[in-house]
């Protein structure tokens, strides 16, 4: 029987730039259709902003676990073939996307009401108003949450596992298949997490430090 | 799309998911219970203990917070039975929920213990009310409303969490749903029905605890 040594230290590890790449991609797609989010949510128009209040609570009031299944199994059903990284790499994006809206939608609406009402007497369309007034602002406070987010980003990816895409967990799990030391690999498996998640978690909190500090003076 | 959905035998399975719907509302309390006490317990530990207590607890914090939930489950499933441990899945599943929900309830606790500023109990006390009343309406009062939203936010994610218990088969609506999925191969409409069971049970519960603030502590509109 195999024992957990080097070489499947380095399976695991290699498997871990999965779960990086499968981040990046849910963390980019999730800012842009969450951007998307943010601003229907801050709209004018009733209908959009009742949208996207919808979208929020669908994505943020269930499960992403069965968020990835849905769309693991449906899309067969519904035609078309999908890999579990295709589904992994969506599901993340739509849940990401409700988090960050409604993450950013709170940073836009934090804008003083008469930043917005300069805007309005100075004639800005709402694009403008936004682009040039709002939301440079609203980034500034919006950094420190974002990069918290992130956390939660890389720990959601490994419910890939479950539908088969071999990242850092499912590396583990198999890993843990052939040596049955599950004590040292999940371990291991932890601890790489750990590696990945902390400096975020440690950024994240020193940045909202930063930032009160300035908002204070 | 040529797919005709069959509704029929998820619904036929109604006694199976209203089972494990009570189950995972049963784990989620059960954890949140066990949970909180840990918490009030590690954030007692934070604001009063000595340097090493506090030490020790923010590196559990810290751990807990930094690797994924499924993470923390295979080991108190696989790994902890290796070193001698017996438990059953469903006791695994609730030992992993409690360690993690303890970590982030720790820090909403401690917010709370360190929103009250000494100058309102001295107010209180200025005031004469008595021990009682004091630690009621100037401490205990202010601190749950401090923490509430936080605490209430935390159990729906714990909750929502807590579908991960499937994996290990631990009996709760995520693990009945599976079951039946490799029982009638209705993949898709079971999937469909039980994520609005907890997209129900999300609304329900927001609604419930929103409701017991306004009528527990809440303070009247200052007009």
């Amino acid at each position: 029987m195999r024992s957990f040594g080097y070489n499947e230290f380095l399976y695991v590890l290699e498997a871990a730039r999965w779960t990086v790449l499968l981040s990046l991609v849910a963390f980019a797609g999730g800012t842009l259709v969450g951007l998307v989010v943010a601003l229907s949510r801050t709209s004018e128009n009733k209908a959009v902003r009742a949208l996207s209040i919808g979208y929020i609570q669908l994505f943020r009031g269930t499960p992403l676990l069965l968020q990835l299944f849905l769309i693991f199994f449906g899309a067969p059903v519904m035609g078309w073939e999908i890999n579990p990284w295709w589904a992994a790499g969506i599901a993340l994006t739509l849940n990401s996307s409700a988090f960050l809206g409604e993450i950013w939608r709170g940073c836009i609406e934090a804008i003083p009401r008469g930043q917005w009402e300069a805007a309005e007497a100075l004639g800005l369309s709402f694009i403008w108003k936004m682009r040039d007034v709002v939301l440079p602002q609203a980034l500034k406070i919006a950094v420190p949450p974002t990069v918290g987010y992130l956390v939660q980003v890389v720990k959601g990816t490994s419910l890939a596992a479950i539908i088969g895409f071999t990242e850092l967990t499912r590396a583990g799990q198999i890993m843990n298949n052939v040596t049955f030391q599950p004590l040292w690999v999940f371990s291991v498996v932890a601890l790489i997490y750990f590696v990945l998640c902390w400096p975020l978690s440690l950024l994240a909190a020193y940045l909202e430090r930063r930032l009160s500090v300035g908002l204070s003076r | 799309m040529s797919y005709s959905f069959q509704f029929g035998p998820v619904f036929h399975a109604w006694p199976l998911l209203l089972q494990g719907t009570w189950n995972t509302i049963q784990l989620s309390f059960l954890a949140m219970l066990f949970g909180l006490l840990v918490a009030i317990v590690c954030a007692w530990g934070k604001v009063a203990g000595p340097r090493p207590l506090r030490w020790l607890i923010n590196a559990y914090i810290e751990l807990i917070r930094n690797t994924p939930f499924l993470v923390q489950l295979f080991f108190f499933y696989f790994a902890l039975p290796a070193t001698g441990v017996r438990w059953s899945a469903y006791t695994a599943a609730l030992v992993a929920m409690i360690v993690n929900l303890g970590a982030y309830a720790t820090e909403i606790v401690r917010a709370g213990i360190e929103s009250i500023p000494k100058g309102q109990i001295e107010a209180g006390q200025a005031l004469n009310l008595s021990r009682v009343e004091i630690f009621r309406f100037v401490i205990l009062k202010p601190a749950l409303r401090a923490i509430y939203p936080a605490l209430t936010s935390q159990f729906i994610l714990l909750m929502l969490a807590s579908s991960v218990v499937s994996v290990i088969s631990a009996d709760d609506l995520t693990s009945i749903a599976v079951n039946l999925v490799s029982q009638t191969f209705r993949s898709f409409e079971i999937y469909i029905v039980v994520t609005v069971i907890y997209l129900l049970l999300t609304l329900i519960f927001s609604y419930v605890f929103r409701r017991i603030f306004q009528w527990g502590l809440d303070y009247p509109d200052r007009r």
